[in-house]
């Protein structure tokens, strides 16, 4: 086999190994999406975060505004402080209400945060303030079994 | 009577101390060799025709076995992972469960099996029947060193080759899942992409296939050259070494995998 031809086909072989590469990069991982250009961090703390993982999607309006890049448990006031990070292109407002929810039924859980109307917007390393921890199940279930056996008597 | 009985517990334990020390020195043989090749291995980079030849053979010409099994590894897990994810209503889960396993596991492991298979085994014959015909001697005689003509750009093409064909492996595995799940059985294919680059994250995921499938290459191609290289210079000394080339191969991939995915994906 000639030289040339050799060279051609390994080349070849090459090219399409990285475009593989590059596939699985983009269009099966989130490299396009996950790396903001430029971001700035907020810091929420939450009596309970449920099942949230680092990671973790940060959505306004369902949309993906940032993502949760640390988490980690405050020994003194017993909460989790979870450190997100945001695209700078989105800027919220001092009030705005940080939530752990959950994508569907049994869904992966994500920080949704809701806008408020204050004038002054959060700079980076703020604390936001008002936040509603992630609703355990287990938790709903026995105030609703309270609230039944309470009730039970009056039926009668 | 007693002595004999006490002489055959003797000879038992000399032949396992016997076997241990062989494996050793074999072992020990094989690190040398392993360093000889990476002191030599200039040459190979210097003469970059050499280890162009390699990749080609090892490859290039292993590119439609790796095509063909990721496009038929794709289409099962596609069909499978729908069959058990419709069962708890999460059939769009589908392109994670395929993309995941693919770039996590089946991807580098399968495809370095196959490689294992298809250019290692040729490689050992190459080299063995190169010994049992007394040319790496010949080699040797003519001042040119064997380990850097011959071995180091066999073993570099391998290395060079392995992630290639192991992405390759996953890329046409995860178009394999696609066909089968959004053509075929129709699961939403906007659901399939986006919960896909959702979950698979490419430094996480992505990347640490892509170094699982260097060290396999690593493994495999050390494997096969030290293997032709150590052949008993006969037929059936060849016909051994090869065989013992597929089965080390494969069983230091999965030992590998498992304790590369040990350390990789800890929990988190």
């Amino acid at each position: 086999m000639s030289r040339k031809l050799l060279d051609l086909w390994v080349g070849f072989f090459v090219l399409l190994g990285f475009a593989s590469l590059l596939f699985l990069a983009l269009r099966v991982g989130n490299l396009s999406s996950a790396n903001f250009a430029e971001t700035y961090q907020l810091t929420a703390k939450f009596d309970n975060i449920g099942g949230l993982k680092v990671r973790g999607p940060v959505k306004s309006a369902g949309v993906v505004v940032g993502r949760v890049t640390e988490i980690r448990f405050d020994p003194e006031s017993y909460e989790a402080v979870t450190t997100l990070t945001i695209d700078s292109r989105y800027r919220f407002p001092k009030d705005t209400f940080a939530s752990i929810l959950t994508a569907g039924l049994l869904g992966e859980q994500y920080i949704g945060l809701d806008a408020g109307g204050d004038e002054k917007m959060f700079k980076s390393g703020d604390v936001v303030a008002k936040t509603q921890s992630a609703v355990v199940l287990e938790k709903l279930i026995s105030q609703f079994m309270f609230n039944k056996a309470s009730e039970g008597p009056d039926k009668k | 009577m007693v002595e004999k009985s006490v002489s055959s517990v003797i000879e038992l334990i000399r032949t396992v101390g016997h076997h241990l020390n062989d494996g050793l020195q074999r072992l020990g043989f094989a690190a040398r060799f392993f360093v000889m090749v990476l002191v030599y291995s200039g040459q190979s980079f210097r003469r970059l025709h050499l280890t162009i030849r390699e990749i080609y053979f090892s490859g290039f010409q292993s590119l439609l076995i790796i095509l063909v099994s990721g496009l038929f590894i794709g289409m099962v897990l596609g069909m499978q992972g729908y069959e058990t994810l419709q069962r708890y209503g999460s059939s769009e889960a589908l392109g994670v469960l395929v993309a995941l396993s693919l770039t996590r596991e089946l991807g580098p492991v399968v495809a370095a099996l196959l490689f294992a298979s298809r250019a290692g085994s040729a490689i050992t014959a190459e080299i063995g029947l190169m010994k049992a015909t007394e040319q790496l001697t010949a080699m040797d005689m003519m001042a040119v060193n064997p380990i850097a003509r011959v071995v180091a750009p066999k073993f570099w093409g391998g290395v060079i080759s392995m992630p290639l064909l192991a992405a390759l492996f996953s890329a046409i595995g995860v178009f394999g899942g696609y066909l089968v799940g959004v053509v075929l059985i129709g699961v939403d294919e906007g659901a399939f992409w986006s919960q896909m680059q959702g979950s698979v994250d490419f430094r996480y995921d992505v990347w640490n296939g892509v170094v699982k499938s260097f060290v396999f290459g690593v493994a495999v191609s050390l494997i096969a050259v030290f293997e032709g290289y150590d052949a008993v210079p006969t037929a059936e000394g060849v016909s051994g070494s090869i065989k013992r080339t597929v089965v080390y191969s494969a069983l230091a991939i999965l030992a590998l995998d498992f304790v590369l995915t040990s350390f990789m994906f800890r929990g988190l």
